[in-house]
């Protein structure tokens, strides 16, 4: 029997260790509605409370049944046929029992059904979630369809679409991909038009549409006819009916119980889901913030599991005559797993608290609004918490997705021959852990995502905040690390904004956007040291790393070596 | 509709062993293991459950046990029992299957007006599949066990099919009844999120009147009181609650004494060919009937 809430100590630290005052009183709202919900808390404490007892629950539900069925809803996968798709058998199970649990419904409000639980803890789940099996957060992640209808959606859609999330009667689809808009979805070409009544329809192709098979689609079409850019895209919900049509679905790499669908539109009967145009600029933005943070969660969760597996085999393999745990190579690829699953760990949900403020005080500040008070200073918090989001989810992503290739990798690495075939859990955990880094915005799209906050040094107060603190023992010398490392990120941005070269600054971004998240990550695993005793492993192994890799980011950049791409003709033959 | 009782258990986790579990005298040291809910007594609750979806009715939870068993009451309350009893009284300390059957029966009897009691078919910590049938005897119900599948409730009657060696058999009884039920019969659904919300805080008059030993500025009446309205109080039934005869109950009333525990591991022995001829066969049947294994 394992717990994956209870028997993960770095996943309960991070729990216990949330500086969460703030966001739930902002969340309950006054803790007003315990007067009609039995669930709902009285007080922060018992919304804690709330919290851990919920998380243990999906510890128990993810660790004890859901990733039992794993393996072979990998072998099964969803199938297609006759226009219908199926999931396998397992991921029904899986889904009939999440919703019988009323996990589906987990960020939606108390008066649809849901928990209305923040951010953080719903990654804290996803997680899990994706721990047992990663294909199925991609659909318990897709809750977030009816958390973006409650959101911007009328009354009228919120009581049509929502309740059924919550219990799980419907699932939901996000449909934006097309075939030729990808990573650029300027480019969408699915058609809304209007009637005589103005009501909408809907006409086209979306095609890698993640449970395309689900109840309720979100759709990003052109309701501006002529237009060709972002602004002549509106967001629109529609259920599936008989004229959408899943056309076939994708053969792919993993996840193969998450459904990828091709779908046709065939003048489905759509409803505008806020302002017309705003489908791209607004919600779709609004909508990936969320996925991202999902896919990030869904990253950890496989790096959780195959550094387990690393370990495990490691300690049961035994070569030349004694276990391959006590070979000093190994013991040392798999501590530099283990501080990158910490370290991820502790950026997620550092993130998801930045977050969870962002949302939250926005509600708040609509809540006065209608009342009719002063929000002025909300306003600048509010602002604040977006600059902050719109740098640190990005940075979130890149670093989770690609850590979960590196740690997948390095367990199968770990596993020898025997981890490269189909009977090892590795081998299905380096399939899953490949799409990571790819949708939901590759890690390329994720760096010019954040390289403007890094530009503008948006972290620079806080940075200085930290800088003038003074740290004990042996954490003051990891601070002056980081202090080395501060400077040589302000050498390295002179230097590239001297050049006043867009070019050479889009080539250069990756390696300052990851110079600015060694510090961001080095002082939160600085600040968890001095909590934890354990913790200053991690963040002196984390830290001493950076400060070699900072070194080789700005000897990257500094030494003229991008200069080749004028010549990328004559190289790339 | 109809009203369920399940009878369920708290044992220790036997499957989840770590340190010494087992006293010098070769009774099991109960404060080493963790405590979990009896498997098949979750199986027994998911079936009084499905029961009460498909036809409504009410379900109730009710356990023996020392105070901390209020917790398996918690779970059964997460998993949707719309009742809970706590039997709890240290006259009942030490029953053996006879004796616990008695206070059971009284229990069931207290409640009343029921149509079914569940119980699984054995707890993982004794393993006799005993108190069930015992407690249907007591209640002068019929029984049925290993049931596998309720197939259908109507007039005053229940057709299950229960599991028998190498096959299976559809019985038909009269209600009420008791059913005991397999591990694999039904898998227990979750806990609710939202159950768990609003019955974490749910306590036995046992946990109150702790909570009243530990905070001298709250009264036991009223704290019942403040429980009884949030609808969080898990009643408990006492010796003199139920009336019962003291000389049945407990180590009193069980007649069965542990003479010794021991663990035995099975390990093989040597091994021999037997050449597959009429005479090597023949002189196998042979030894099999000298040593008694056939």
């Amino acid at each position: 029997m394992s717990n994956f809430f209870t028997d993960n100590s770095d996943l309960v630290f991070q729990f216990n260790n949330l500086d969460y005052r703030k966001i739930v009183e902002m969340a309950e709202d006054n803790f007003e509605q315990a007067k009609d919900f039995n669930y709902a808390p009285v007080n922060y404490e018992d919304a804690m409370e709330n919290y851990r007892k919920v998380l243990e629950m999906t510890g128990d539900l993810t660790g004890n049944y859901i990733a039992a069925r794993a393996a072979d809803v990998d072998i099964e996968g969803a199938q297609f046929a006759d226009g219908k798709v199926d999931y396998a058998k397992g991921t029904q199970q899986n889904l009939k029992e999440l919703a019988m649990a009323d996990l589906m419904g987990m960020v939606l409000p108390r008066k649809f059904g849901g928990l209305n639980f923040p951010l953080t803890i719903y990654m804290m789940a996803t997680e899990m979630v994706a721990r047992a099996d990663a294909s199925l957060m991609n659909i318990f992640g897709l809750q977030d369809i009816a958390e973006m209808i409650e959101k911007y959606g009328t009354e009228e859609q919120k009581e049509k679409y929502i309740p059924g999330f919550s219990t799980g009667q419907y699932t939901g689809a996000m449909a934006l991909t097309e075939p030729d808009a990808g990573s650029d979805l300027q480019a969408v070409k699915l058609q809304a038009y209007q009637d005589e009544k103005g009501k909408w329809f809907l006409r086209g192709v979306k095609r890698f549409i993640t449970n395309g098979n689900a109840h309720v689609h979100l759709v990003l079409a052109r309701s501006e006819p002529g237009t060709k850019d972002g602004r002549g895209l509106s967001m629109f919900a529609c259920f599936t009916d008989e004229t959408v049509k899943v056309r076939r679905i994708e053969h792919k790499l993993g996840i193969h119980g998450s459904p990828t669908c091709e779908l046709q539109f065939n003048d489905t009967p759509a409803e505008l889901v806020g302002q017309r145009k705003f489908g791209l600029i607004k919600y779709v933005f609004d909508l990936m913030f969320r996925a991202r943070m999902g896919v990030s969660a869904q990253a950890l969760g496989i790096s959780q599991a195959a550094y387990e597996e690393a370990l495990m085999y490691a300690k049961d393999r035994v070569q030349f005559g004694k276990a391959i745990y006590n070979i000093p190579a190994v013991a040392n690829m798999l501590i530099d797993m283990r501080v990158m699953v910490e370290y991820n760990r502790s950026l997620l949900y550092a993130t998801g608290q930045i977050v969870d403020l962002k949302e939250k005080t926005q509600v708040v500040i609509d809540k006065y609004k209608k009342e009719g008070k002063s929000v002025t200073d909300l306003n600048e918090e509010v602002k604040y918490y977006t600059r902050l989001s719109n740098l640190l989810t990005p940075m979130t992503k890149y670093w989770l997705t690609e850590c979960a290739n590196k740690i997948t990798y390095d367990s199968m690495q770990i596993h020898g021959g025997t981890g490269y075939m189909k009977e090892f859990r590795v081998e299905r955990l380096a399939r899953d852990a490949r799409i990571t880094n790819i949708y939901e915005g590759t890690s390329q799209l994720q760096i010019v995502a954040a390289i403007s906050g890094v530009i503008n040094d948006i972290l620079k107060d806080y940075f200085d905040k930290k800088e003038a603190k003074s740290y004990p023992g042996g954490l003051s010398r990891l601070a002056t690390y980081l202090k080395e490392i501060r400077a040589i990120f302000y050498d390295c941005l002179k230097y590239v904004t001297d050049k006043k070269d867009n070019e050479f600054q889009d080539v250069a971004a990756k390696d300052l956007v990851e110079l600015y998240s060694y510090l961001y990550i080095g002082y939160l695993l600085l600040d968890e040291a001095e909590k934890e005793p354990r913790k200053k492993f991690i963040a002196s192994r984390y830290i001493i790393t950076s400060l070699a890799n900072a070194k080789k980011n700005a000897d990257t950049i500094k030494n003229e070596l991008f200069t080749d791409i004028l010549h990328a003709d004559e190289i790339l033959i | 509709m109809y009203k369920s009782i399940v009878l369920v258990k708290q044992v220790p986790d036997t499957a989840n062993i770590s340190g010494k579990v087992m006293k010098d005298d070769g009774t099991v040291n109960r404060a080493m293991l963790p405590a979990i809910f009896n498997y098949e007594d979750r199986v027994a609750l998911e079936f009084a459950l499905q029961v009460k979806q498909k036809y409504g009715g009410k379900v109730i939870a009710i356990t023996m046990g020392p105070p901390r068993a209020a917790d398996i009451l918690r779970e059964c309350l997460y998993m949707g029992a719309d009742q809970t009893y706590a039997i709890s009284d240290r006259k009942f300390a030490g029953a053996d299957t006879l004796a616990t059957s008695y206070v059971l029966s009284e229990a069931i009897k207290k409640i009343g007006d029921y149509d079914f009691v569940f119980a699984g078919r054995q707890a993982i910590d004794g393993d006799t599949a005993q108190v069930g049938p015992q407690t249907a005897e007591k209640l002068n119900i019929p029984q049925v066990t290993y049931a596998e599948e309720i197939l259908d409730i109507k007039d005053g009657k229940i057709k299950i099919r229960k599991k028998i060696d190498g096959g299976f058999e559809i019985v038909q009884c009269k209600f009420p009844c008791l059913i005991t039920v397999l591990k694999g019969a039904a898998e227990p659904r979750p806990f609710q999120a939202k159950r768990i919300m609003a019955y974490k805080g749910a306590k036995t008059l046992m946990e109150l009147e702790k909570m009243v030993e530990e905070n001298s500025l709250l009264y036991p009446d009223k704290l019942v009181h403040e429980y009884e309205e949030r609808n969080l109080f898990i009643p408990t039934l006492t010796a003199d609650d139920l009336a019962v005869d003291s000389e049945r109950c407990g180590i009193k009333g069980s007649p069965t004494k542990v003479h010794k525990v021991e663990s035995v591991v099975l390990a093989g022995g040597n091994q021999e060919n037997i050449p597959p001829t009429k005479d090597g066969i023949g002189s196998l049947i042979d030894r099999l009937l000298e040593d008694r294994i056939f």
